[in-house]
Order: C-alpha cells, then sequence, then structure tokens
C-alpha cells in the first residue's frame, strides 16, 4: 500500500482526533532506520562496484596486452618458418599455444567484472531510486504528523483563551469593515487638509490683492464713469 | 530556521515592511511550536505558521464544514480546483473539518519571501472567502 494511501485510511479511519498520529513514533523510527539500513546498503554497493570496474580495467588492459604479445609472437613463428627453422618455430607455436590460452581466460574474466559492474550499477540506481522514495514517504508522513499537531497546538490555545476564531464571513464583514472606516477616515482628513490648503492659499492672495476681489461700490461706480467717459 | 526567527524579524519590521503589512507575532507552545501571525488590521483571520525538518508552512484557516452549504460542497470544491492555480503562491487544503489555504517554503527561503508568502497568504485569504461566500451558509 502506497503512503499517501496509508494515510488518507489513518485520516478516515478516525486517526484525527486531536493528538492522535497518523503512524505511531515508533513506526517511524523503524521507518527511518530502515532508510539508513538502505542508505548503508547502498555505500557498499558503490564501494563494490568501485573495485569491479577497477578489476575490469585491469582484465581490460591484460586482454590487450596478451593480444599484442600474440601477434609478437606470430611474428617471430613466421620469420622463424621462413629461415626453414622448423624447430624454432614449434616452440614458438608452443607459447603462442599458451598466450592463447591465457588470452582467452584474461577475456572470460573480463566479461565477467564487466556484467558484474552492470548488476552493480543497476543495483546502485535502484537503491538510490528506493531511498529517495523512503525519504519522500517519511517527509509525508512528518509533515502529515507536525500539521495535525500544529491544528491540535491551535486548537487548544484558542480553546484557553477567550478568543476565538469567527466564521469566515463574519471575519471578512470585520476587517472589510475597519478597511472601510480607514479608508473613510483618510479620505476625510484628506478632504479637509485640502480645503485648508485652499483656504489659507485664497486669504493670502486676497491679503496680497491678487486674484478675485470683492467688488465694492466704489470699484462699480468707477467702472461706470469710465465707460460713460 | 525556526518559528522564533521569524517572529523575531516579522516583529522588528514594524512600518518597514517590503509589503506594506505591519505583523504581531505570537508563539504558541505545544507538541509542535506554533507562530500566530496577526496581520494588523485583519486580526480576525491570522496566518498559523509552523516550521518542519525541510519545509516552512504557512496556514490560514478559512472556514469549518459546518459553515458550507452541503448542497452547493461539489460546486465549491470545482471553483476550489479551479482556481488553485490562478491564486499566487498558495493552494486549498482541509485539516480535519476545516477548509484551509497555505504555502509551503523551503527552509532555506529568506525572511525577505517569507514576509512576501505571509502577505500574499492573507490577501489570498480575504479573496477566496470574498469570492467563495455563496458557497457558505
Amino acid at each position: 500500500m502506497g503512503i499517501l494511501n496509508k494515510i488518507l485510511t489513518a485520516f478516515r479511519g478516525g486517526a484525527t482526533e486531536v493528538g492522535q498520529s497518523i503512524v505511531d513514533a515508533n513506526s517511524t523510527r523503524i521507518f527511518e532506520q530502515e532508510i539508513r539500513d538502505a542508505e548503508k546498503h547502498l555505500t557498499k554497493a558503490k564501494r563494490d562496484l568501485t573495485e569491479v570496474m577497477a578489476k575490469e580495467m585491469q582484465a581490460s588492459r591484460e586482454v590487450d596486452r596478451l593480444k599484442r604479445s600474440v601477434a609478437e609472437h606470430e611474428g617471430y613463428a613466421t620469420q622463424a618458418l621462413e629461415k626453414g627453422n622448423e624447430a624454432l618455430a614449434l616452440e614458438v607455436a608452443e607459447k603462442i599455444a599458451e598466450l592463447d590460452q591465457e588470452l582467452s581466460e584474461q577475456q572470460a574474466a573480463n566479461e565477467s567484472f564487466a556484467s558484474h559492474a552492470t548488476r552493480l550499477k543497476e543495483l546502485v540506481r535502484k537503491t538510490e531510486r528506493q531511498v529517495a522514495d523512503y525519504q519522500r514517504q517519511l517527509t509525508m508522513v512528518k509533515t502529515t504528523e507536525s500539521v495535525q499537531k500544529a491544528t491540535a497546538t491551535i486548537t487548544d490555545s484558542f480553546a484557553g483563551s477567550n478568543s476565538k476564531l469567527l466564521n469566515a464571513k463574519d471575519s471578512l464583514e470585520r476587517i472589510k469593515a475597519r478597511q472601510q472606516s480607514f479608508d473613510d477616515r483618510l479620505k476625510a482628513s484628506e478632504t479637509l487638509a485640502e480645503e485648508n490648503s485652499d483656504k489659507a492659499l485664497h486669504d493670502k492672495l486676497a491679503a496680497a490683492g491678487i486674484g478675485e476681489q470683492k467688488s465694492n461700490a466704489n470699484a462699480v461706480l468707477d467702472r461706470i464713469k469710465a465707460r460713460k467717459g | 530556521m525556526n518559528i522564533h526567527t521569524i517572529a523575531n524579524h516579522l516583529n522588528e519590521l514594524g512600518d518597514s515592511s517590503q509589503t506594506g503589512f505591519q505583523f504581531d507575532c505570537y508563539p504558541i507552545a505545544g507538541d509542535v511550536e506554533v507562530l500566530q501571525v496577526n496581520v494588523v488590521g485583519r486580526e480576525e483571520i491570522p496566518v498559523f505558521v509552523s516550521v518542519t525538518d525541510n519545509q516552512i508552512l504557512c496556514i490560514s484557516y478559512l472556514w469549518g464544514e459546518d459553515e458550507v452549504n452541503q448542497e452547493r460542497r461539489a460546486e465549491m470544491f470545482e471553483t476550489m480546483l479551479e482556481l488553485n492555480i490562478p491564486m499566487p503562491l498558495s493552494s486549498f487544503a482541509k485539516i480535519d473539518d476545516k477548509y484551509v489555504v497555505y504555502g509551503a517554503l523551503s527552509v532555506q527561503s529568506s525572511m525577505q519571501e517569507i514576509e512576501q508568502e505571509l502577505s500574499v497568504l492573507s490577501d489570498n485569504c480575504l479573496e477566496v472567502i470574498d469570492e467563495l461566500a455563496d458557497y457558505l451558509n
């Protein structure tokens, strides 16, 4: 059963009671131990792999050396035959037979190391995937537990105090109302500030005789006289 | 990273926050330590922060199952799923019988990222309640 399934089963089975955990602490510890074991296997497999790969390289070098040696001796045998020295040629041929034997042994060893290395690489890959998967699962269990405990903590804290979590609509209404009254106050004070600064400027301008002046009788009379003249 | 470093940072921010919000933090002791973060002016909907081995979880409670209009429950779920990706940084979830929005951050996050997460989560909360109020009793 996958971990998600376990978590859901535990939830639906009623493990959501405050303080009750999804997976008891003991099984979490066992799980953590399993991860550590898998990590140990992984380290060992990687060490083995390095060793096998080194041996494979050695065997491969040996195969090359033997091949060169066979070719070399074949040359000697040919030369001996060309010189009519059948006895020497036979001796060289015996040596070649020995080298051939050695070569096929080394080739077999090389193949065996190579296939061993392939198997180990596959094992390392699989174990790495498994460890990553275990860790992911453990994280999920721990997070679920942590959230549950945090919820219990929050619930306890609210139950112990006079404050309580309001229902969603009321909370939003209150926040909006507070925001509205803040906005209103802000607007009012802005308007007031604006008016005040307008008035102050007007007063200064009037005192300086600039801008729109109040009409008075003298000014009207002057205007009429000017028109007549 | 623990809730106390977060609390100290947020409390010391005062007016100089990047997000324009002021935060009041109250650690709540328990099996798992939780930080209650009140966004000033929005005290009714606090954000709760807890820190696990590898993540910082910020959770706000939206409403309880008892507040949901049961006849429109499926419709509400569908709306939540549809909003889940457009809603920045936060996702919907359910803990026990409570619907929540939450955001998860890496424990390597900077204080500025945490601050942003909290303010976005708070904004999302108000928006979601406003938007989904029709599905509530």
